[in-house]
């Protein structure tokens, strides 16, 4: 559990037992947070002990009584805004001047507790301030993960996008120098591997905007009652020129028509890039299972290929943009890295699963479950 | 021009090991070649080369300071060219690295990799 510390500064003993007994025992709660907030109480009696003990150790919270016997408490609180140390004071004071309260918030302090105050007083001046306090943590840190994470995506979206303009430069320039002969023929693995890239350069692209579609929300989802079954025979149909390509047969199996809500072209993105991969990381005369299925209150679909499989290391990153799982058979199959994190953000807007096993050499399975 | 000088490559991306080679091969030099770091790590062992170009990123971010580094302590006065498309994105100082990450060069991917031959005669003569 969360604690904050507070600091309570009075020189009546009765006051610092009597918030200490107040606060031990008291949590702040917020619907949306994990765990409450606890308090952890430290007394001064004096405003040079409070001084003292502000200077090595940190209070997120510290009450402060203005009528000190030595140092006030003003005084107190001019140490603590003088130094730049981030605490937030709440005086308790038993004559409330105008004068005192100018004075105390131009020097920061951010509430007031009248004295004698009453357990519902102290605790409601101190709800308020702890769930400021989470608040502006919370806004702090995610504006530090979200920096990061767009920082990250786009150094890796620049490299990825680097690869194939490098490589097809590098062709242009061979061919420029005419190095290897002076035809055009001469040329022509090195021209069709040049395609090759730009290809999956462009696939990356129109990858790259499904992609911000998904994430700003942008794409208009209309799920309408769908044919799974349907949707999976067009989207095999789609692939079948690679399939012939590589020698890998797609087969479906469904007894009967299934139904469930979802956006046809959403679907249609999941089952392409899922039997895509099937089909480019098979084997040549491999096979692609595809099964759509009702099991209780769920609908199943598992992809199943006979292809090269994926290594336990490489499966834990599978989900993240722009992974490529690079390796001799893997070299020379285009990819943008971006399918299965497609997939997945999809199939989070609808609230399902994707379960992946594999074993390298003999096959992968996808399994995506709907939940009715 | 280059009789006898063998060149171990390592690069990642398909084509550009492919264009590489094909680069070192009409300069003359015979060329050693890797797909990974490590199938990189694996010929280091068995060495037998003059030189050294490595990717920067391939299965790691880091791999082609990995192999530079295990090239210079195998073999210490074999040159290292570190080749990298990385520099602009990743903010990676070269200037500071250099001393300790043992590269005898850093080549920018792309643009300058015409010259890389040019380059490798150039360390092989220091």
């Amino acid at each position: 559990m969360d604690k904050l510390k507070i600091l309570v500064v009075d020189d009546e003993f009765g006051i610092r037992s009597g918030v200490k007994r107040i606060l031990e025992k008291f949590e702040v709660d917020y619907p949306f947070m994990d765990e409450a907030i606890a308090f952890e109480v430290m007394e001064a009696e004096t405003g040079e002990i409070a001084v003292e003990m502000i200077k090595s150790d940190f209070y997120n919270i510290v009450l402060l009584d203005n009528k000190l016997p030595g140092m006030q408490g003003v005084e107190v609180l001019e140490f603590i805004n003088s130094q730049q140390i981030d605490s937030k004071v709440i005086m308790i004071t038993s004559y409330a001047s105008l004068e005192l309260a100018v004075k105390a918030t131009k020097h920061g302090a951010i509430d007031f507790v009248p004295k004698p105050f009453t357990p519902q007083e102290l605790r409601a001046s101190i709800e308020n301030i702890t769930k400021q306090l989470f608040l502006k943590k919370m806004t702090t840190k995610l504006q530090k993960e979200g920096k990061q994470i767009r920082f990250q995506f786009l150094s890796l979206l620049s490299h990825e996008l680097k690869s194939p303009v490098n490589a097809v430069e590098g062709y242009l320039k061979i061919i420029k120098e005419q190095k290897n002969g002076d035809k055009v023929t001469d040329y022509m693995p090195m021209i069709e591997r040049s395609i090759e890239r730009l290809d999956a350069m462009r696939g990356m692209i129109l990858d790259l905007l499904d992609l911000t579609k998904i994430e700003s929300g942008q794409a208009k989802r209309n799920p309408v009652p769908v044919d799974i079954g349907e949707v999976a025979k067009t989207c095999v149909a789609t692939l079948n020129p690679l399939a012939i390509q590589k020698d890998v047969n797609i087969y479906l199996n469904y007894n009967t028509k299934i139904i469930y809500e979802f956006d046809v072209n959403d679907l249609e993105i999941v089952f392409n890039n899922i039997f895509s991969n099937a089909v480019k990381y098979n084997k040549n005369g491999g096979r692609v299972d595809c099964t759509i299925r009702e099991i209780e209150n769920n609908i199943e679909i598992i992809i199943a290929d006979t292809g090269i499989g994926i290594s336990n290391d490489d499966q834990a990153k599978l989900f993240n943009e722009f992974v490529r799982i690079k390796n001799k058979e893997t070299s020379k199959i285009p990819g943008s890295g971006l399918g299965l994190s497609i997939v997945k953000k999809i199939l989070d807007n609808y609230n399902a699963d994707i379960l992946l096993e594999s074993e390298v050499n003999i096959g992968t399975n996808v399994k995506i479950i709907l939940k009715k | 021009m280059n009789k006898n000088i063998t060149v171990l490559i390592a690069d990642d991306d398909f084509d550009y090991l492919f264009q590489m080679r094909f680069r070192l091969e009409s300069a003359g030099f015979d060329v050693i070649s890797a797909s990974s770091q490590k199938e990189a790590e694996q010929l280091i062992e068995i060495g037998g080369f003059d030189a050294a170009v490595f990717d920067l990123m391939m299965e790691n971010d880091d791999s082609g300071f990995v192999l530079a580094y295990k090239t210079k302590k195998a073999f210490p006065s074999i040159p290292v060219v570190l080749s990298t498309a990385v520099t602009a994105e990743t903010g990676y100082n070269f200037e500071n690295d250099s001393s300790w990450v043992k590269a005898d060069l850093y080549l920018e991917k792309g643009v300058e990799s015409e010259r890389i031959a040019e380059e490798l005669n150039k360390l092989l003569k220091m």
